[in-house]
């Protein structure tokens, strides 16, 4: 609550009619129909994954080597794998697979990033330069090397799938934030709170941290993106999810085989991961023109 | 200017020795004894150690680093675990195809990307906008390993256009640079988009048109110039993504080259290709970033070159 109504407090230069922060904010998010209807779609994907499992027609697990490769029908509708499982039963419990991998991924990496953002944006000095430089020598291995690198120190498996992506999301958090750190502190509220004697960790997270919230909540939910794409990339090499997960990564590598005679098999698991990705996006984009209009397209 | 250069590559020699450091310590961070894994499950007690000092780990950690960088200096990058043959041996053959692809893929991305995004600027909020954005949206959502399969699907299975991989003739890059570049086309084409209609808001476009310079001129020498510069740094951070990328896209395609050879080293384990992949790959992304920089600052005459 407190995050959402500093946000806004900058935006009420120009107020128009008094509304609660939060409501101002969500009348504002509801005309970015895109951004809108992606929201509506993501909330259905929770719902999916927090009942999935219920409400899967079949079980995910169980092979039926009567019914292997069939396209869609009224008895499978979106077709079934090699082993005959049913793909739309798969689908549904993958999703919460997909869903926790790159929610605690990018949620780990911006904790991370975003205290030492603000220590480094804060404190200054040595600390700053220590932090900028560390994160300097870790965008000098591009993200996904850097991802299969780990998995390749830790060994694959989904646990080390998403140390592996809040590793590389680390060091942009840890820019983002110092960035809107160093402009925070520029505020006489933080002189004012300084002048006071108040301690340090009680600036950085009670007067400069809910500066920092309206860019992070966009970042974040573009990381997601990114996330779902790199973790089914790596499932997709061999190094994510074992093969028998109904991840959506992992099914896609599976069913590569069979692109010439089961094509359905690569293309339902593609097909939700595009539009899962694709939600986040969308929304990240509305998030973005609503609560942070400064940052375009970074 | 040349002192310029010469900074930046000083600047680049500390960050270029703490990746060596890195790379060259991947090897100590696997769980294990790294001759035990080297030496294979099976191996005696004896076997593993004559593995030990064949690799120089019985060596205090600096000396062997001290070695590492010396043969990395004269060429010798190590020797595969799973051919035997010397890494650099097996690297030579594979590199080219790598840049070849990596290079096609940003420069088709950067064009398409350009145009798209300049169209959608000028454009704005009407149909050529909405429909460039909408294909830049869809761009960065799609999986790299995703689209790649579709296009063979289409164009190779069905159409037999284009070979399903390899690296063999102009034909069999098509469909890897077009799938390796869509995602850096659609990131360019957002970024173009939102840059150059931030300058075109701009007092010195105001001014270019009040004396009445054709539209057209305002667009190319003034707007475009000036919102090149972010783009060309985006383009610059974007080549870790293609690199990162080429991996994914190079095993969808069974494409000889350095990011396949990645994927094939891990599953066997092959730690020094491993090793000596990663720290090509972040040399190749550091320099490109170097290029960057000096491109920046010609296309950028604020910048000072002190």
């Amino acid at each position: 609550m407190e995050f959402t109504s500093t946000v806004t407090e900058k935006k009420q230069v120009v107020p128009k009619k008094k509304y609660s922060p939060v409501r101002e904010f969500w009348v504002n998010f509801k005309h970015q129909k895109t951004a809108f209807f992606a929201s509506m779609f993501i909330l259905l994907l929770i719902i999916i994954a927090i009942i999935g499992p219920s409400i899967a027609p079949y079980d995910p697990y169980k092979p039926d080597y009567d019914a292997t490769l069939q396209g869609p029908s009224s008895e499978h509708i979106l077709g079934t794998d090699e082993y005959g499982r049913d793909i739309f039963s798969r689908i549904l419990v993958g999703t919460r697979i997909t869903l926790s991998v790159s929610t605690s991924s990018v949620l780990l990496g911006a904790i991370v990033g975003t205290v030492l953002g603000i220590m480094s944006g804060y404190f200054g000095g040595w600390l700053d330069r220590i932090i900028m430089r560390s994160s300097d020598v870790m965008f000098a291995f591009p993200d996904l090397l850097l991802a299969i690198a780990i998995v390749a120190v830790l060994g694959p498996g989904l646990n080390n799938v998403i140390i592996a992506v809040s590793v590389f999301s680390v060091p942009s958090f840890a820019r983002l934030v110092r960035g809107s750190t160093l402009e925070a502190k520029e505020n006489t509220f933080v002189e004012a709170a300084k002048s006071m004697g108040a301690p340090h960790k009680r600036i950085m997270f009670k007067h400069i941290f809910p500066e920092t919230v309206s860019s992070l909540i966009v970042f974040v939910t573009m990381r997601i993106g990114t996330a779902i794409i790199a973790a089914s990339s790596l499932s997709f090499l061999g190094l994510g999810a074992s093969p028998e997960t109904p991840d959506w990564g992992a099914m896609l590598s599976m069913g590569r085989d069979y692109l010439g005679t089961a094509s359905h098999v690569v293309m339902m698991p593609g097909i939700a991961i595009f539009l899962t990705v694709l939600a986040f996006n969308l929304v990240g984009d509305g998030l973005r023109d609503v609560l942070d209009p400064k940052t375009k397209n970074e | 200017m040349f002192q310029y250069i010469l900074k930046r590559i000083i600047e680049m020699i500390p960050l270029l020795l703490v990746v060596s450091i890195l790379t060259f310590l991947f090897i100590h961070m696997i769980p294990g004894d790294p001759a035990r894994l080297v030496a294979g499950k099976d191996a005696t007690l004896e076997d593993v150690n004559r593995v030990s000092i064949e690799l120089g780990l019985d060596q205090p950690i600096w000396k062997q680093y001290v070695t590492f960088m010396g043969n990395l200096f004269k060429g010798d990058l190590g020797t595969s675990l799973k051919t035997g043959l010397p890494v650099s041996n097996m690297f030579a053959d594979r590199f080219m195809p790598s840049i070849y692809l990596t290079l096609l893929s940003m420069g088709w991305a950067l064009v398409i990307g350009l145009i798209i995004g300049t169209l959608s600027a000028v454009f704005k909020n009407k149909w050529p906008d909405h429909l460039g954005m909408v294909t830049a949206v869809s761009g960065i959502s799609l999986p790299g390993f995703w689209l790649g399969l579709i296009l063979i699907q289409i164009f190779s299975v069905q159409l037999g256009w284009f070979p399903t991989g390899g690296a063999e003739g102009w034909k069999s890059y098509v469909l890897p640079s077009i799938t390796l570049g869509a995602g850096i086309m659609s990131m360019l084409a957002r970024f173009t988009r939102s840059s150059l209609l931030e300058t075109l808001k701009a007092d010195f476009i105001r001014t270019g048109r009040a004396k009445g310079l054709k539209e057209s001129s305002v667009l190319t020498k003034h707007a475009l110039r000036n919102s090149l510069i972010p783009v060309v740094t985006i383009a610059g951070l974007q080549f870790g993504f293609l690199l990162g990328g080429s991996v994914v896209v190079e095993t969808v395609f069974s494409f000889p080259g350095m990011g396949r050879l990645l994927i094939d080293s891990i599953a066997f384990r092959d730690y020094p290709v491993i090793q000596s992949a990663l720290l090509l790959f972040s040399i190749e992304f550091i320099l490109v970033n170097l290029i960057v920089d000096i491109l920046y600052s010609t296309l950028n005459p604020k910048i000072q070159y002190e």
